[in-house]
């Protein structure tokens, strides 16, 4: 019989040899790592922190580092020096100090242009629309997201020229459209941001239980001082989440400027024309986007609604 | 005695049809899509009443609390409100408030700025504002949370802020949707309690929405009973329990033994469906004689016995298939009746009702 014979020597395998006496290489690694979880952590992490540390966190390093320098005004060559010349040039030209603040200006007015078109678009797919309808507009609003940058920016590039589509449809009512300018860059900034701003303030409109909507309505409130005194302060987190990439991008594009800012300059175009003849130049102007991003963070945090992201 | 009931029951309708309703259905209906939540309502709620909507859930009874809100708009008939036409108004546009089901509290508001809420939309002056939230919150016993956030605050005290909210208005009517659905039981029946004290207290036409009957039964001077988007039954409590007019409100209102056929016709001569209650039926020894005079009795085998405190269940079956419950008090007077004993069921021949 030999089912009797072999099962006491399964029980006896497994009383002389235990798991934890197996040697394989990867056996031993893992016993090891058990027993150290700061060991396991740095395991996991060092790859990521190393990638972030020297490549992300140290090309903004290198560019911080390079905006002390200066140019050799005959060579053009970029000198190893320690001057806060190019810091003071930005701060006291006023042609810089005008670009960075057009710029501000801009990334604001396409952050507050975005919100604008965000809330009642936010309203009615998170609110009123069929789920069918609602679907079709989600896909509506980040399809665009899948197109090519240039592309899009192409694209409104040839709606806003002299005679163009837009100078066409608006013809009827006796108007021409902006033609390339400051206006017809925030408007193609806008566009190609606002799925950043749409998408998070559609899903907080989504988490708002109607009923807060009915309670408002109920205890007297007209559809106007619902929206401003309950959907507005509770979608708030959603709009400085969204702002901050509306707000960020603007800040940092120079393409769109090129194709159809005219003569619109703005801190992108300023570093785009300068990488060459002054990189020093370029790069203490690139501190000042990073800076005002640090500081909007900064306030965004202050306001608390970073903690509900 | 029961005849007294009824005649003092009918003088005080006559009494307050002379008064306008606080509320006037006439005719409603609401469609959604193919669905009739509403079919053709006729309903009217009294000044000062505590008025209950009935019925189980998708029997439409939440609908026409939206309809009265302005939440929803009928798609036919018309609804008065103090004699005003308010068919097609808005909710803000009503003087009647709501405490919802879920609290419906805003979560981004203190206590206090979420009782005020509506006081600020009517420009109350700060001063009054702060006076009245403070005094909406001593009615509710709950002065000490009016910093709070609603999320800082457990379910029994959401409710109330929620109460205070709606009632710090003054509203001609308070609606209330399943208000007490969320709490646990006991919390539920001191609720009940405080409800009843502060609808008595502030003199508002209430209507409230359950499809708890108990609750129903306990808070209520009136109940509708709505059943597939039609009203059964409307009536004082006792009315409702004691003299049922159909089938489903006699069985959705506490347990019943529904009795038809050659039974019914034995007991009362006729083939009308029978109503009667568990707790009116005794058991008796098969050969002990009747009480008295006027009693209906059937003789049955006992086939289940459950304890449930304060009183026993027993399901007894006659020898024509009849199943009948009895419920009995465990006092002094109960019967000691075991599973498989041949008994007989006596009562009263005045609680043979016919629905």
């Amino acid at each position: 019989m030999a089912a009797p014979t072999i099962k006491p020597d399964i029980t006896s395998d497994s009383t002389q040899a235990p798991v934890a006496a197996r040697s394989g290489t990867g056996d031993t690694i893992s016993r090891v790592l058990h027993a150290r979880p700061k060991l396991r952590l740095a395991g996991l992490l060092a790859l990521p922190l190393a990638w972030l540390g020297v490549l992300y966190i140290g090309s903004l390093i290198l560019l911080f580092v390079t905006a002390f320098w200066t140019t050799d005004t005959f060579t053009s060559k970029v000198v190893p020096a320690f001057t806060l010349e190019n810091f003071v040039e930005i701060v006291t030209v006023p042609a810089y100090q005008l670009t960075a603040l057009r710029t501000i200006g801009i990334a604001l007015a396409v952050t507050v242009l975005c919100a604008v078109l965000a809330l009642p678009l936010g309203l009615y797919m998170a609110k009123v629309a069929s789920p069918r309808m609602r679907a079709m507009l989600a896909i509506g609003i980040t399809l665009p997201l899948w197109a090519g940058y240039l592309v899009k920016v192409f694209s409104w590039r040839i709606t806003f020229m002299s005679g163009g589509p837009l100078d066409w449809l608006l013809a009827p009512f006796g108007l021409t459209g902006p033609g390339y300018g400051t206006a017809a860059l925030i408007i193609t900034l806008a566009y190609l941001w606002f799925p950043y701003m749409a998408v998070p303030v559609y899903s907080a409109f989504r988490q708002i239980p109607d009923n807060l909507f009915d309670a408002s309505s109920d205890l007297g409130a007209k559809p106007w001082a619902t929206v401003r005194t309950v959907a507005v302060p509770l979608l708030k987190p959603a709009f400085i989440a969204g702002s901050i990439f509306t707000f960020s991008l603007s800040l940092g594009d120079y393409i769109a400027a090129q194709f159809v800012g005219g003569k619109t300059q703005v801190i992108g175009t300023v570093i785009a024309s300068n990488i060459n003849l002054n990189p020093p130049l370029a790069a203490a102007f690139g501190t000042v986007p990073i800076v005002v991003v640090v500081l909007y963070l900064f306030l965004a945090r202050k306001s608390g609604a970073l903690k509900q992201l | 005695m029961q005849a007294t009931a009824a005649s003092g029951a009918a003088s005080l309708v006559s009494a307050a049809a002379a008064v306008t309703p606080a509320i006037s259905l006439q005719n409603v209906v609401k469609t959604f899509g193919e669905f009739t939540a509403v079919k053709g309502l006729d309903l009217d709620i009294r000044q000062g009443e505590f008025f209950s909507l009935l019925g189980p859930s998708g029997s439409g009874k939440t609908t026409v609390l939206r309809m009265i809100a302005g939440f929803e708009l009928p798609s036919s008939g018309r609804i008065d409100l103090a004699g005003r036409d308010v068919t097609r108004k808005a909710p803000f546009e009503r003087d009647v408030n709501t405490v919802f089901q879920d609290y419906a509290l805003f979560p981004h508001l203190s206590v206090a700025e979420n009782v005020g809420y509506g006081l600020k939309l009517r420009r109350t002056s700060r001063g009054d504002r702060r006076r009245l939230v403070a005094e909406a919150l001593e009615m509710i016993r709950l002065p000490h949370v009016a910093d709070r956030l609603p999320s800082q605050l457990s379910g029994g005290q959401r409710q109330r802020v929620a109460l205070a909210r709606a009632l710090v208005l003054r509203p001609q009517v308070l609606l209330l949707d399943e208000p007490l659905g969320a709490l646990d039981k006991q919390l539920r029946e001191q609720m009940q309690v405080e409800l009843k004290q502060i609808q008595r207290t502030v003199g508002i036409t209430f209507v409230f929405v359950t499809h708890d009957q108990e609750e129903a039964l306990t808070l209520s001077d009136r109940v509708a009973v709505f059943n597939e988007g039609l009203v059964e039954q409307v009536g004082t409590p006792e009315d409702l329990y004691e003299r049922p007019s159909s089938r489903f409100v006699a069985s959705f209102l506490g347990n019943t033994n529904l009795v038809e056929g050659e039974l019914a016709r034995g007991l009362t001569g006729s083939d009308a469906l029978l109503s009667i209650r568990p707790e009116r039926i005794r058991i008796r020894q098969p050969d002990e004689p009747l009480e008295a005079a006027g009693m209906s009795s059937v003789e049955a085998v006992i086939e289940e016995i459950v304890y449930t405190g304060p009183s026993t269940r027993f399901v007894a079956r006659t020898s024509a298939g009849q199943k009948l419950i009895v419920q009995e008090q465990n006092d002094s007077r109960a019967s000691s009746a075991h599973r498989g004993d041949r008994v007989r069921l006596e009562w009263s021949s005045r609680f043979n009702y016919t629905v």
